[in-house]
């Protein structure tokens, strides 16, 4: 066993994979799973199937060991993250993860339902049945879901506009999803908000925020609240590339500088603030180190695995030592929104060769097979299954009735006083907020 | 008989009356069809090139070719010195563009919406708008503000409001709202040699519509007058007053009118800051009877100044009380039925003008 082991590995080739492939730590944690061994013959038809790896000489501790089923291996799995973290004024984490098979599948799914989602989205914004501004995070989906698995319900999150998939990493569904953006009395504002605007406070996630910069300041105000209630918990204030040269931030960052607040500032940089690429807007876009006394860490945001070893680091760092950056290298696929092509300002080359290269699904899907966690026709699987339940909840929403006219009044304050407010015709609708 | 062919004959003549855009438009072939877009592009072009002090500053505004196209080509024409892209900081550049104006330069500050503006409202209040006054005349600011103010199509609450009352209660600003692309291109000459600061508010839903231009207009001197009301359409019975994209609404809601009978006059106020009260007022003192309409919300809105200013000049003249269609008093909601709602459409109009016409009693007190 261990000849043909050290067989395997020395016939590992890096190359094998694409570049932005992870490179496997030479050890497996000491527990082999336990299971009745499957027949040479199974053995071998495994081989067969699980091609993507090429070589012969895998080893063959794995492909005796009967897999698990799928969602439930959570035996521990040690990895490295094929860029190392970028640090400023702090120690940069360790390059190497722990993970599992189960959370890797989980890791899979999610990204893979937020993808189809927000392809889904733009589908129906071209049948017009979402109006106005509507803004696709897909491409980005490792930093949602990253972010989520280092954190508790207990952690605030707050973005901007682009915040569908953050919406559903905080425990959304897709018909609160769809129903909002069709303005429907499901959707998570019931219709009221609208695309820029996904709040679910119960999961301590604030939205959803249509200025640019606005969260920011916003979330260092959400940890100042917790460090004032003492609940050992912190903030994520997600912004992007384009809204990190406003002044609001810096003012905000100085203030939670001095005060020691929990709030971890996270610089999405797709590289692209509308049509206007990150060098023409930012003297300096090394965007992690531009908290100056503050520290930073750059991470590859394409990368799910990194993302959530950094956003572990940023928690732990927050509560004891105050605000702290983190800027995830990432990339959308879509335009700025639907109304922008996405192509004036960049080239389609471009765009395909991140698709190619770094996409963060496929870096998982990738990183499974290898490890043989699952077979390509068992993610295929997923990627229906996925595919069905985001169907089945536009089909949903699409039943969905729209608000009631009397939602105009409700909600403009939380307590009403009993003054009257008015519609377009004062003298024909008038209500009593309540 | 007679008096039915009297009647009939009166009925023929109403058209003549009507303004010249609508007929203009039957007749398309007679004069010439301009977007708004294309409107405020040529404007800003022409100015431009007569006036070397004079340069575009915004997000979008160059590379791009214009967040809404406003300002497309004109990186190509006149160089990145004079079409500056900005990165998404409105306190910085509008405050950058305040500090050259005081210079001298002729800065036109683009907000790719007002709703962003008040990122930067200090600067337009504190910086530009008193300069001239604290200063005893030294620094004055001839800087233009301008983009899209008001609703859109399902933008929701923070894309939505309309600036109007709130830039033009400030004195030292002038404020200007063109509807047609004869208000855009007059009125954006207008403000860019102005020497003062203009809040010129746009509208996008405005942009892509084309009204009719006469080769006047089209003369690269044309100008509109600041601080000036243009009557759109004669009437006897009722005036209303609009701004922007609700001049629309009112003159489709005269039409609506007349077949009852009531012949509206139009006013299309061009202007907020100054407010064109002698036109507003002579009006009123012909019909007797106002609706004022606008976007925004209603408490300390543009037709809350109106109606002071008449019940303060021509109280006697009125018939009947002053009435208000405006924005709902509420946040923009974002679904399409709610929003609706929430905005004036043609038939408030009507039914405020009727009402305004109609009513020759006072209401008994209401509850």
């Amino acid at each position: 066993m261990p000849t043909l082991l050290s067989a395997w590995f020395n016939s590992h080739q890096p190359n094998l994979h694409p570049p932005s492939f992870y490179s496997l730590s030479l050890f497996r944690s000491s527990h082999p799973p336990p299971s009745p061994n499957p027949t040479l013959a199974m053995a071998l038809s495994r081989f067969a199937s699980s091609s993507r790896s090429g070589s012969l000489l895998k080893p063959l501790s794995s492909a005796i060991s009967l897999r698990r089923p799928i969602s439930t291996d959570t035996t521990p799995i040690t990895l490295e993250t094929s860029v190392p973290f970028t640090a400023h004024q702090c120690e940069a984490p360790s390059r190497t993860v722990q993970t599992s098979a189960n959370e890797l599948l989980t890791f899979f799914r999610d990204m893979a339902l937020m993808r189809r989602m927000e392809i889904a989205a733009d589908s129906l914004y071209k049948a017009k049945l979402i109006r106005g501004f509507c803004h696709l995070y897909d491409g980005q989906e490792a930093v949602a879901v990253g972010m989520e698995a280092a954190l508790t319900k207990k952690d605030c999150i707050i973005t901007a506009y682009r915040d569908h998939c953050t919406f559903m990493a905080r425990g959304g569904t897709l018909l609160e999803v769809f129903a909002e953006l069709m303005g429907r009395q499901a959707g998570c504002s019931r219709g009221k908000g609208g695309s820029m605007h996904f709040y679910k406070k119960d999961s301590n996630f604030y939205g959803g925020h249509g200025i640019v910069g606005a969260q920011v300041p916003l979330g260092c105000g959400l940890a100042f609240a917790q460090k004032y209630s003492k609940d050992e918990a912190v903030t994520f204030a997600l912004y992007g590339d384009g809204a990190a040269n406003q002044g609001q931030l810096f003012e905000a960052l100085n203030i939670s500088a001095l005060w020691d607040l929990p709030a971890i500032l996270v610089c999405e940089n797709n590289h692209y603030g509308m049509g206007t690429a990150e060098w023409r807007a930012a003297k300096s876009p090394a965007y992690y180190k531009r908290g100056d006394y503050s520290p930073g860490l750059k991470v590859d945001g394409m990368d799910v695995l990194a993302v959530k070893q950094a956003c572990t680091f940023a928690k732990e760092h927050a509560l004891k030592n105050g605000p702290i950056i983190l800027e995830m290298d990432t990339y959308r696929y879509h335009g700025h929104s639907m109304s922008d092509p996405g192509s004036t300002y960049r080239t389609r080359d471009e765009i395909t060769g991140v698709r190619q290269e770094r996409d963060p699904i496929e870096r998982i899907r990738k990183l499974i097979l290898s490890h043989d966690l699952a077979t390509e026709k068992e993610l295929k699987d997923i990627e229906k299954e996925v595919r069905k339940e985001v169907d089945d909840a536009i089909a949903q929403a699409k039943e969905n009735p729209v608000p009631e006219s009397s939602e105009l009044f409700t909600n403009v304050y939380a307590k009403g006083l009993g003054v009257e407010s008015f519609g377009a015709d004062r003298k024909e609708v008038r209500a009593t907020l309540p | 008989m007679l008096g039915v062919v009297r009647q009939k004959m009166l009925g023929q003549s109403l058209p003549k009356i009507r303004p010249a855009v609508s007929v203009l438009r039957s007749y398309s072939s007679a004069a010439k069809q301009m977007t708004v877009r294309d409107a405020l592009n040529s404007a800003l072009d022409e100015e431009m090139s007569a006036d070397p002090k004079v340069f575009l500053m915004g997000e979008e505004v160059g590379e791009y070719q214009g967040a809404y196209k406003i300002s497309k080509g004109l990186l190509e024409k006149y160089g990145p010195e004079r079409v500056r892209d900005t990165p998404i900081t409105e306190a910085g550049f509008a405050g950058i563009g305040v500090g050259a104006a005081y210079y001298g330069l002729k800065p036109v500050v683009e907000f790719m919406t007002f709703n962003f503006s008040m990122q930067a409202i200090d600067h337009i209040i504190n910086s530009a708008a008193k300069s001239n006054y604290m200063s005893a005349g030294q620094m004055s600011v001839p800087i233009v503000f301008r983009g899209p103010n008001g609703a859109a199509a399902g933008v929701g609450a923070q894309h939505s409001q309309c600036y109007a009352a709130w830039y033009a209660s400030c004195p030292g600003l002038k404020v200007l709202t063109p509807y047609s692309s004869e208000d855009a291109r007059g009125l954006l000459k207008a403000a860019i040699r102005d020497p003062d600061p203009v809040v010129f508010l746009e509208n996008e839903l405005l942009y892509g519509e084309s009204f009719p231009v006469s080769d006047e207009v089209l003369d690269s001197s044309f100008c509109l007058p600041i601080g000036k009301a243009k009557i759109e359409r004669v009437g006897r019975d009722v005036t209303i007053t609009a701004f922007s994209r609700m001049v629309g609404h009112a003159l489709k809601a005269a039409e609506i009118l007349e077949k009852d009978g009531i012949d509206a006059e139009v006013i299309n106020l061009r202007s907020i800051r100054p407010l064109d009260r002698s036109t507003i007022n002579a009006s009123v003192r012909k019909t007797n009877r106002l609706v004022t309409v606008e976007e925004g919300f209603p408490q300390h809105g543009v037709g809350a100044e109106i109606c002071a200013s008449v019940v303060e000049e021509s109280f006697a003249y009125l018939d009947a009380p002053v009435e208000r269609i405006a924005g709902a008093d509420i946040p923009m909601p974002y679904a399409a039925n709610l929003e609706r709602l929430a905005v004036p459409q043609v038939e408030d109009i009507v039914r405020a003008a009727k009402r305004a016409c109609y009513r020759s009693v006072p209401l008994a007190a209401a509850a």
